[in-house]
């Protein structure tokens, strides 16, 4: 029983962590060699699914294709990610555009050596050993791991949190703000509370802020 | 790979990389040219430097006597 926690505790150890340098890796993808270095300078959603040809997965990457526009708009590219060959993504990308008319835009990494998967705690033993859950990692444009989503195997993801969270860290970035729950661009962004006695009453007198007390302030982003 | 066919024949995009490198480009320079994303121009001109159709020159790329031939 120690033994076992002593593992788990060490394979946990190299997971992913926000804030953290995002593993670097070169995979076989449905658009060639990839190396995750490729994609320095843009934002990056990493995502992965359980299994080409099955049903959730196929909703969620007809919804991740109709998302992927407004995600380029935000200087932000998709890569999938499966325990599947190069051959059956090619083949299931094909099938989605034939049979339900969307075209699958952005590359899939053909996984079956498990290498990115391991390193970045795609497999949840306890769900399946042969599978990867449906993680999503939010990658910045200098490669640092800004958040992560997991979700089970039942349960598809939803597109328009995936956008908010996108827009959240970006304007977060531009503005060094936060954002509070259930934000929606335009909404009001939190001001970070002061850290200091001196600028905990200062903020109190700030013009331009909504606040409920010294600590809770809310402004309009201009 | 994305550029080298196994019969060695090349893609068309990898054509389209090779005629926009005439003269030393950019990456950058290069995927608003050809109008690719530019993680897929990184990849590609790793792909076409292995097979000497071209070359560095400091941070831009350069068609080789060799990549000439194959378009």
């Amino acid at each position: 029983m120690e033994n076992t926690m002593v593992n788990e505790a060490k394979a946990a150890e190299g997971l992913p962590r926000i804030g953290s340098p995002a593993p670097q890796f070169e995979a076989v993808t449905t658009h060639g060699t990839l190396r995750l270095s490729d994609f320095k300078g843009s934002w990056l959603i990493l995502f992965s699914h359980p299994a080409d040809f099955t049903p959730v997965c196929t909703t969620e990457f007809i919804a991740f294709a109709q998302i992927h526009g407004k995600l380029r708009e935000m200087n932000c590219e998709l890569l999938g990610l499966s325990i599947d060959s190069v051959y059956s993504h090619i083949a299931w990308a094909r099938n989605i555009e034939e049979k339900l008319g969307q075209k699958i835009t952005f590359p899939i990494i053909a996984d079956l050596n498990k290498e990115v998967a391991t390193k970045y705690g795609m497999l949840m033993p306890g769900e399946s050993k042969t599978e990867t859950s449906r993680c999503v990692f939010v990658i910045d444009d200098k490669q640092v791991i800004r958040a992560m989503i997991y979700y089970p195997l039942s349960t598809g993801r939803n597109m328009d949190e995936i956008v908010r969270l996108l827009q959240s860290l970006q304007t977060v970035d531009k503005h060094k703000v936060a954002t509070p729950a259930n934000w929606r661009p335009g909404d009001k962004v939190i001001v970070p509370p002061p850290i200091t006695q001196e600028t905990a009453e200062e903020r109190v007198r700030e013009k331009g802020l909504e606040c409920k007390d010294w600590y809770f302030c809310k402004k309009d982003l201009k | 790979m994305a550029c080298v066919n196994p019969d060695g024949t090349l893609s068309e995009s990898a054509k389209a990389l090779l005629r926009a490198l005439a003269k030393p480009t950019a990456a950058e320079e290069i995927a608003s040219q050809v109008g690719q994303p530019l993680f897929k121009v990184r990849s590609s001109l790793r792909e076409l430097t292995a097979a000497g159709l071209i070359k560095e020159a400091g941070e831009k790329f350069l068609i080789t006597e060799s990549g000439k031939t194959r378009l």
